[in-house]
C-alpha cells in the first residue's frame, strides 16, 4: 500500500510538497514512484529559479517511462537535492524523506486550496487507478 | 480493446502492471525493471510471448516459398534447425525479421512480429499463386513462453523428458513438458541468454497457465523470475537484437540495419535481392550503430542525433542499460561516422549531450 504523510499538501500530477512558514520542500508522491518503477535519473532545475504553479521543473525517468516534475505551488528554488545525481533510486526508497528533489521560497504562501490533504489526494488515486 | 494471452489472468494474480503493446495487454512489469533484467542475466526470466505471430507454410512448394520470401538461405537448414531471417520489400526494406522453423522441406514454422501478422499473411498469400504450398495462421493455437537465463536449462530440465543439452542453439524439438504433449522447445530467445521458447499447444485453455506456473514453481528457488515487456527491452537492446518498427521498418533496407550476415546473395532470388545488390555495389550512405551516452541522462527513441550543427537522425532504441550501467542505445549514422570511437550528439530535451560509437553486441555472455 502506498502512504500519503499527513504533513503534505498534494497536487493532481503526483507531487507533494511539506510546507514549513514560507518555504516548500517538494517531491513525487508513493503512488507516483510506485507507477514509474525503478528511477534511474532526475533532472533538477538550478538554485534561483522561479516556477509558477503547476510549470514543469524537471524530469524524472524510470527504466521505461520520462516523466516531467510539475510545480504544486509557485516558488522559487533554493536548494536542489544533488544525492539524487549519484542515488535516484532514493526516489523510489523514501518518497518523502531522502528522496526530496526541491526546496522553494514560496511565491504566494497563502494559495495552497488547489491542494489536496493526504485522505483527499488517497481517494483521488484510488478514482485515478480505477479509471 | 486490447487482445488477452492465455496467461492474462496469471499475470493480474502476480501483480503484473499490464500495458498495451501491438494490440496486446501485456505486463510491463511485476517486481521490477531492473530486477528483472537482472534475474534473467544472473538465473532466469520467464516471459509471455504468446502475442507473437506464428504461421505454418505447408506443401511440396514451402521451401520455395520461404526462400522467395526471406532473404537468410533456408536451404541450409536441417529438419529441426531454426534460423534468424528477414522479409523484404522489393527495395530491400525490412517488413519484418522473423525466426523460420524447418521441421521439414515441406513444412517450415515462421515466426513474425505480433504488430506485422496480418501484413505477412497477406503477403505471403499472394506469393501462394501457382505453388503448391498453403498458409496457415495458427497464431492462436499456441501458446508461447520464453524461459532465459543460464538457469534456464535446469529449470526446464526438471520438467521434461526431452534431453535439453541435445538442443543445440537454434535448434528445436518436440515432445511433453510439465505434461502437456506436442509442446514444442526451441533453444531460441530475445535477450541475450541461453535458455528457451516453448509453444504450448491451446488444445486445452488451461495448458499454459499450467506450464506457467509449474515453471515458476520449479524456478523459484534458482531465482527465477517473471518478467515484463520493459526488461524484455532492455535485455535485447544490450546484446543489440532489433526491434522492428524502432530498429527497422519498410524504410531501412537490411544492409542498413547491419543485417547482412543473414542476406544471402549467392542463394539465388529472392525479393529485395537487386535492390540490396545494388545498394551494395555503391556503397551504404548510412547504418544503425551502437553508442554509448557520455552523460548521465538516458537517450530515448526519436531523440533527434547531432554531428556539428546538423541533424542526421534519430535514436531509434535508447535506454539504460541495467547490466552494464551505462546509458545505450541504436540510431543510423551517415557512413562516414559510423566507426568505433566516433563522437555525436544526441538531443536530450534541451540539451545535446555527446555519445560515443561503441562496439555491438553491448552485452555478450559467457559461454
Amino acid at each position: 500500500m502506498a502512504e500519503y504523510p499527513d504533513d503534505c499538501l498534494y497536487s493532481k500530477d503526483h507531487e507533494w510538497v511539506r510546507i514549513e512558514g514560507t518555504t516548500g520542500v517538494v517531491g513525487i508522491t508513493d503512488y507516483a514512484q510506485q507507477s514509474l518503477g525503478d528511477v534511474v535519473y532526475v533532472e533538477l532545475p538550478s538554485v534561483n529559479q522561479t516556477f509558477d504553479a503547476g510549470e514543469a521543473f524537471g524530469t524524472v525517468e524510470s527504466v521505461k517511462a520520462v516523466s516531467e516534475l510539475f510545480m504544486p505551488v509557485a516558488g522559487q528554488v533554493t536548494a536542489v537535492n544533488t544525492k539524487l545525481a549519484d542515488s535516484p533510486e532514493l526516489v523510489n526508497h523514501d518518497p518523502y524523506g531522502d528522496g526530496w528533489m526541491v526546496k522553494i521560497e514560496l511565491t504566494h504562501p497563502d494559495e495552497t486550496s488547489h491542494l489536496m490533504s493526504a485522505s483527499a489526494y488517497e481517494a483521488y488515486v484510488k478514482a485515478e487507478a480505477s479509471k | 480493446m486490447a487482445k488477452q494471452t492465455p496467461l492474462y489472468e496469471a499475470h493480474k494474480a502476480l501483480g503484473g502492471k499490464m500495458i498495451e503493446f501491438a494490440g496486446w495487454s501485456l505486463p510491463v512489469q511485476y517486481s521490477g525493471a531492473i530486477e528483472e533484467h537482472m534475474a534473467t542475466r544472473e538465473a532466469a526470466g520467464l516471459f509471455d510471448v504468446s502475442h507473437m505471430g506464428r504461421l505454418e507454410v505447408v506443401g511440396p512448394d514451402a521451401i520455395k516459398v520461404v526462400q522467395r520470401l526471406t532473404t537468410n538461405d533456408a536451404d541450409r537448414l536441417a529438419d529441426g534447425q531454426i534460423q534468424y531471417s528477414v522479409m523484404t520489400t522489393p527495395q530491400g526494406t525490412v517488413m519484418d525479421d522473423l525466426t523460420v522453423y524447418r521441421f521439414n522441406r515441406h513444412f517450415f514454422l515462421l515466426v513474425v512480429n505480433a504488430v506485422n501478422l496480418e501484413k505477412i499473411y497477406r503477403w505471403i498469400c499472394q506469393h501462394l499463386v501457382g505453388v503448391e504450398a498453403s498458409l496457415y495462421d495458427v497464431s492462436r493455437r499456441y501458446a508461447q513462453i520464453a524461459i532465459q537465463g543460464p538457469a534456464a536449462e535446469d529449470i526446464l530440465q526438471s520438467l521434461t523428458d526431452i534431453e535439453l543439452d541435445h538442443i543445440r542453439y537454434y535448434w528445436f524439438d518436440v515432445g511433453e513438458v510439465a505434461g502437456i504433449p506436442r509442446t514444442i522447445i526451441s533453444r531460441t530467445g530475445y535477450t541475450g541468454e541461453d535458455g528457451f521458447e516453448l509453444y504450448i499447444p491451446m488444445d486445452k485453455e488451461t495448458n499454459a497457465e499450467w506450464v506457467w506456473g509449474r515453471l515458476l514453481e520449479r524456478g523459484r528457488h534458482e531465482g527465477l523470475k517473471p518478467c515484463g515487456l520493459a526488461s524484455r527491452n532492455t535485455l535485447r537492446l544490450e546484446a543489440k537484437m532489433l526491434l522492428y518498427g524502432n530498429d527497422m521498418d519498410e524504410t531501412t533496407t537490411v544492409l542498413e540495419a547491419g543485417l547482412d550476415w543473414i542476406t544471402k546473395f549467392e542463394k539465388g532470388d529472392f525479393i529485395g535481392r537487386e535492390a540490396l545488390l545494388r545498394q551494395k555495389e555503391a556503397g551504404l550512405k548510412r547504418r544503425l550503430v551502437g553508442f554509448e551516452v557520455l552523460d548521465r541522462a538516458p537517450a530515448r527513441e526519436h531523440y533527434p542525433v547531432w554531428i556539428d550543427d546538423q541533424m542526421v537522425g534519430h535514436v531509434t532504441s535508447g535506454s539504460p542499460a541495467p547490466f552494464l550501467k551505462k546509458n545505450i542505445g541504436l540510431a543510423y549514422l551517415p557512413i562516414e561516422y559510423t566507426g568505433v570511437g566516433t563522437r555525436f550528439h544526441v538531443q536530450i530535451r534541451d540539451r545535446r549531450v555527446e555519445a560515443q560509437v561503441v562496439p555491438t553486441p553491448f552485452y555478450k555472455r559467457k559461454k
